[in-house]
């Protein structure tokens, strides 16, 4: 499958945020988002995502017969956790296997808690969690069903060295299979992209 | 005092204590029931009705003696920061609201014979449901807020606010009844009552007061637990 | 269907845990029925007589009060958006949430609504009347609730905003509530068909309702 961007303007409050961006994007490749705060690294995502619509232009999908919109085969991983701290880990992450419609909840449960080496902190309750242990959980969701696009923003941002290798490895692991990647970061997250994109230069 | 006021030391003291105090309450009961339920004269007005005033009067007492305690062991812990103090402000609070509300049940229950409804807003019962209000906005502090030392701060404040509203509420209220009922028709404090109807009603009271300490010692040690607990969990889950 | 279940079933575990919801909306709707007696006066006539009316208004307020914690919380931790890309329309999303937040609100002051009505001194035979209608009534109440919750999700004084948009959509609510709960004395005649008019209103908010509040917090998120 290949995932298709085509003159996509932003405009946020008012303001123009970026212009007339394109790119293709296939299976197995990487993209990978950088430039200065407020250069539209979330905006893009959320708009591939489906969470707002762009000021101009079109994003496809081509190569699929059926009809799930770009962020039903989509896995985005924001800033913000979406963890219920009342929670215990495993439930939370059986909830989410649950929603995005996992065929084996169980088994999307394992392999969530394998990506990060959570298995020992299954029955505590998230609301216990570390900063970095909540986001290695918010992370582990992207394990509990297989979905080709992958959105990631700022995903390595509270981990540590350990855990950083672990996503890296999780990330090659999904471009390997032909999954798509598309990521923001500051720091760098040691995993070769096909593409990047310098969001502060369009603006 | 400070030398017990140590959790460690505390739930050592208490564990012992507990045995003693759970006997004695029982038996206290024994006599308070036997007394109040078969030695007790029946009244020439209510007949056997009556007896629901030993099950009633002691509970309205412990209403008032539990939210007094909570607001003690608050300002306790406000002005000495001790974590004893908001654990045993904290536990008070559900046994002082069954007791509450037993006596709001049991008010009805009276009430039914005596004035022919369930329920009558005469002074004293509106007095105590306010309080059990009281105690339901108390147990909300402590479930809305998850950091322990701030809840305890937060409730202890709230305690002390209501307790010295207390009195105000209970005059305001025999003022309004006042107003619109001259005379309650149930009376029964001061010396009128009857020497066969007091003895069983304080033993009864005595009961309660022994149930109370003994439920609330149990309270404050599963408190302490449940405590150390959430600490090694997060020494645990975090390394 | 099987994500519509898990989505409901952990709102109720959060509810459960969480406590709050259940217990203040029960709180609240206690300390009204003392508020009333203090206000209006202990006379059990007067009391009876008003009592459905008081009774039906202190639910809608008890609903009104927990309505903007439908969507808040999942809005605070990024869990709404996660939503809209799940393989569930946010429709059923919203008519999830609308059946959790009945069954841990409406219902159960639904169920304690004849205890209350005890303390106004209300004829014993309303007790089935009055839980019926108020069950129905409630789940109109709750889908309705949804929609305000939906526009304020995100909005800094939305509680205030919430009460004065949703209010004003529980007024055929109360009507008829309160018709199917005064008896066949006070209303002859209706008492019947106000219970068919407030399932065919609880019907018509099913349908409405989550269409409302899918699009509404579709625009949310924008």
């Amino acid at each position: 499958m290949r995932l298709i961007a085509d003159k996509i303007d932003c405009e946020r409050g008012g303001r123009r945020v970026f212009s007339d961006l394109s790119f293709t994007l296939g299976s197995g490749e990487g993209l990978l988002l950088t430039g200065a705060n407020g250069s539209g690294k979330t905006s893009l995502l959320r708009l591939i995502a489906g969470l707002g619509d762009p000021a101009g232009g079109t994003f496809s999908i081509d190569g699929m017969d059926d009809d799930l919109a770009i962020g039903q085969r989509s896995h985005y991983v924001a800033h913000r956790n979406a963890l219920k701290t009342a929670l215990s880990v495993e439930e939370n992450l059986a909830f989410w296997a649950k929603f995005m419609g996992a065929s084996d909840v169980a088994a999307g449960i394992e392999r969530g808690l394998g990506l990060f080496n959570l298995d020992h902190l299954a029955s505590y309750s998230a609301g216990l969690l570390s900063q970095g242990q909540a986001r290695r959980l918010a992370l582990s969701r992207l394990e509990l069903v297989a979905r080709p696009i992958w959105l990631l923003d700022e995903p390595s941002v509270g981990l540590d060295e350990a855990s950083c290798k672990q996503l890296a490895a999780a990330m090659n692991s999904h471009m390997d299979k032909g999954g798509l990647l598309i990521a923001t970061t500051h720091t760098g997250l040691g995993v070769s992209f096909t593409k990047t994109i310098d969001m502060s230069e369009g603006a | 005092m400070q030398k017990y006021a140590n959790p460690t030391r505390f739930y050592a003291l208490s564990g012992k204590v507990l045995p003693w105090l759970a006997a004695a309450t029982l038996l206290a009961f024994a006599v308070g029931l036997y007394l109040a339920l078969v030695k007790a004269p029946q009244d020439y007005q209510q007949g056997e009705t009556v007896r629901i005033m030993f099950v009633h009067v002691p509970a309205a007492w412990m209403a008032m003696f539990c939210y007094s305690t909570i607001a003690l062991a608050s300002a306790i812990g406000l002005v000495w920061r001790h974590p004893l103090a908001d654990v045993a402000a904290k536990c008070a609070a559900p046994i002082g609201a069954s007791f509450t509300f037993l006596a709001l049940v049991t008010g009805s229950l009276w009430g039914k014979p005596m004035w022919g409804t369930w329920w009558v807003w005469d002074a004293r019962l509106t007095s105590v449901f306010v309080l059990f209000l009281l105690y339901l906005g108390y147990m909300a502090i402590w479930q809305a807020i998850e950091e322990p030392l701030r809840a305890a701060r937060v409730a202890a404040i709230v305690a002390l606010v209501g307790f010295v509203n207390v009195p105000i509420i209970k005059f305001s209220v025999d003022w309004w009844n006042s107003l619109h009922q001259p005379a309650s028709v149930l009376r029964m404090d001061g010396p009128a009552i009857h020497m066969d109807l007091l003895a069983p009603l304080l033993v009864m009271g005595l009961a309660y007061t022994l149930l109370f300490f003994t439920l609330h010692l149990i309270a404050i040690r599963s408190e302490i637990t449940r405590r150390r607990i959430r600490v090694i969990e997060l020494a645990e889950v975090q390394g | 269907m099987k994500i519509f279940l898990a989505l409901i079933a952990r709102d109720l575990t959060l509810a459960i845990r969480q406590g709050g919801g259940v217990g203040m909306a029960l709180g609240f709707f206690l300390a009204v029925m003392v508020l009333l007696p203090l206000g209006i006066g202990p006379d059990l006539k007067l009391l009876q007589r008003i009592a459905p009316g008081a009774l039906w208004i202190t639910l809608l307020l008890s609903v009104l009060l927990s309505a903007d914690r439908i969507f808040q919380p999942d809005d605070d931790d990024g869990s709404l958006e996660l939503f809209s890309l799940g393989l569930m329309p946010m429709e059923l999303v919203a008519l999830a949430k609308a059946i959790a937040h009945w069954i841990t609100t409406g219902l159960p002051l639904a169920i304690a609504a004849p205890a209350l009505g005890v303390l106004l001194n209300l004829d014993s035979s309303l007790f089935l009347p009055l839980l019926a209608a108020m069950g129905l009534g409630s789940m109109a109440l709750s889908l309705l609730a949804t929609i305000g919750a939906a526009v304020t999700v995100g909005l800094k004084r939305g509680g205030l905003i919430l009460s004065l948009l949703i209010l004003p959509l529980y007024v055929p609510v109360l009507i008829f509530g309160v018709a199917a709960t005064a008896g066949q004395n006070a209303m002859p005649g209706v008492f019947g068909s106000s219970l068919l008019i407030l399932l065919a209103i609880a019907l018509a908010c099913l349908v409405l309702a989550p269409a409302a509040s899918a699009a509404l917090l579709r625009a949310h998120m924008k």
